[in-house]
């Protein structure tokens, strides 16, 4: 008998010793080292993302013969995130940079099935130096290595929500997790990815930059749009993620999770904001506040084209898809990345049944050589596919103008919105009464010598041009199916997408759109 | 040189100078500021014109305005340079 607990013991030990070499990753020099740049050890993110810091692991012993690659660098893990199971993979950057081996691809491939199967959200907490080249036989090439990663994150894409926090570098190819996910959040200062390393583009193309500038956060999230929400540490980033997770289903087949309704903010009416001037700018922010419930916007891409805002809301508690036009940057005029962004927005939205919110105040889109040679048609494009093949509910709100194809972008009347809605001093038009005058009359404008008449004549073809274009008329020839006090908004709103909330329409039976990208 | 990336305009830092530059295509619409006057972060310094919409341009730090690079009604670049800053 007392062999037998002997040999029990020794079995306890081994596993105890085991586990203990796995909990406490990296050696200590690469603990100290990520705590100097502020970084928190993999176990201790897990604790802060998972209710109550408990979480199942798989995997858990990969590699544990090695001795010196707890987990394989990685950790995959299930449990419950604000009440809802989620899967997650997170790297370990104290063992080996957190590169990637062939354990780690495989673990990583495993949660990503794991997450199919339990039709779960899965969260990518990426901090890796990227592939171990030494082991690139076993890790890159073949059927179950990295590629597979990203093949399993665009199949996954749209059937559960996929959110990566990045608080490290993504690497090289690496760089595509981020990519494939529905939301970047990024750690400023740490975060960051980049096909080649600066010390690569030295070597290869001559280029000598810094880190920031290549692939930095700031960078990310302002210029390229790769960053969805800008973190100002960790503990932030992971607050954050949770706060976007409350916001959708565990898959695209689940109900949208409501939440208890909150009154808007007390400020200023949409009447004190709205200038009565249609060409000076306001602060669409202001807005917002009044018609969503306080506190719950999620933003997205803010630093990122801020001429159209993107973000997640709730009104009366209810989620939300929101997309306005900034007039305060750029004149709220939609450019080539702003086309971009909403696409992807509202991409986002009709994928997990989240309704969309278009509130308008829109002069069109850019025009000139340099938005021309962009690609501002193909761009616009997207956008405009993206908001016209979205099936869930479409409320299109014109709070002041809509003019030329921004009326398309903003779900004007030919897209299908549920209702188009107008408060009563918008203007929907080809262009605005000025454009339009001067595109006219240019010639009879010109032809008028007496500065004085000449006013007179164009304030007059102005005026004639707005009883054209006036609201009244949209209503009465049923362009527009409803005049809004703007003090009513919130509630018309609230009302309405209550009252879409069984809408189901189908697109005719075809494989799938050709993408204008 | 430092780079910062801002939402309204680019400034470009190099010996406490920064350079504000034009945010659109468009035309210069009215000037809000002087040589020589101290900026607040957040002022309105220059509104253009584009797209029949004024567009504000606003100091992205406090500072001294050094030098202004254009006036009212000419045309403008994105990207075009448009005052100068001591910070």
């Amino acid at each position: 008998m007392t062999n037998h607990t002997e040999e029990q013991k020794g079995y306890n030990q081994k596993l105890e010793q085991q586990l203990e070499n796995i909990f406490a990753g990296g050696q200590p020099k690469y603990h100290e080292k990520a705590t100097q740049q502020g970084k928190l050890f993999v176990r201790k993110r897990l604790e802060l993302l998972f209710d109550d810091g408990e979480y199942t692991e798989d995997g858990r012993f990969a590699n544990c013969e090695a001795g010196d690659l707890p987990a394989d660098g990685v950790v995959t893990a299930m449990g419950k995130v604000g009440g809802q199971t989620v899967c997650v993979m997170a790297n370990d950057s104290t063992i080996k940079a957190g590169s990637w081996g062939s354990r780690t691809v495989e673990k990583i491939i495993r949660i990503q099935e794991t997450a199919e199967m339990h039709r779960v959200p899965l969260l990518y907490l990426v901090d890796s130096a990227g592939a171990r080249i030494t082991d690139q036989l076993d890790m890159f090439p073949n059927r179950r290595g990295a590629g597979r990663i990203f093949h399993n994150q665009v199949r996954l894409s749209g059937f559960i929500p996929q959110i990566c926090v990045l608080f490290g570098p993504s690497a090289a190819g690496g760089a595509y997790i981020p990519a494939f996910c529905d939301l970047v959040i990024m750690v400023k200062g740490n975060a960051s990815m980049y096909l080649g390393s600066p010390r690569m583009a030295e070597k290869v193309i001559g280029q000598k930059v810094s880190l920031e500038e290549m692939g930095g956060a700031e960078m990310h999230c302002s210029i390229s749009g790769c960053g969805d929400v800008l973190a100002e540490n960790e503990e932030e980033a992971i607050a954050e993620a949770k706060r976007y997770l409350a916001f959708f289903p565990a898959n695209f087949t689940e109900p949208v999770p409501v939440a208890e309704a909150i009154e808007a903010k007390v400020g200023r009416t949409l009447e004190e904001i709205i200038p009565e001037n249609q060409n000076a700018p306001f602060n669409m922010y202001e807005a917002l506040d009044v018609l969503i419930d306080e506190g719950s916007f999620f933003e997205v891409k803010k630093k990122f084209a801020s001429e159209l805002i993107t973000g997640l809301a709730r009104i009366n508690g209810k989620s939300v898809g929101i997309i306005a036009n900034q007039p305060k940057a750029k004149g709220g005029v939609l450019f080539v990345d702003s086309a971009d962004k909403g696409a992807k927005f509202i991409n986002l939205c009709d994928a997990f049944s989240i309704p969309l919110l278009f509130l308008a105040d829109v002069p069109g889109f850019m025009i000139g050589t340099k938005v021309e040679k962009e690609g501002i048609i193909r761009h616009g494009a997207k956008l405009i596919m993206a908001m016209s093949s979205a099936t869930v509910p479409k409320i299109s709100v014109v709070v002041r103008k809509a003019y030329g194809a921004g009326l398309y972008a903003m779900a004007g009347p030919a897209f299908e919105p549920d209702v188009c809605i107008a408060l009563p001093t918008a203007q929907i038009a080809v262009m605005g009464p000025e454009a339009a005058v001067n595109a006219v009359y240019s010639n009879k404008i010109e032809a008028i010598e007496d500065l004085k008449e000449r006013r007179a004549y164009v304030q007059q073809k102005q005026q004639e041009y707005k009883e054209e274009i006036d609201i009244y008329r949209l209503a009465s020839e049923m362009i527009i199916d409803e005049i809004v006090k703007p003090s009513q908004l919130r509630t018309v709103l609230a009302t309405r997408f209550e009252l879409y909330s069984t809408k189901s329409i189908s697109q005719p039976p075809k494989k799938h759109p050709v993408y204008p990208v | 040189m430092k780079i910062i990336y801002l939402q309204q305009a680019k400034v470009e830092e190099e010996n406490n100078m920064a350079q504000v530059l034009s945010t659109m295509t468009g035309t210069v619409f009215t000037i809000e500021v002087e040589v020589g006057q101290e900026v607040k972060k957040g002022d309105v310094v220059v509104i253009l014109e584009s797209m029949k919409m004024e567009i504000p341009v606003e100091a992205e730090m406090d500072g001294k305005v050094a030098s202004i690079a254009v006036k009212e009604e000419d045309f403008v670049d994105e990207g075009d340079l448009i005052l100068t800053f001591e910070g």
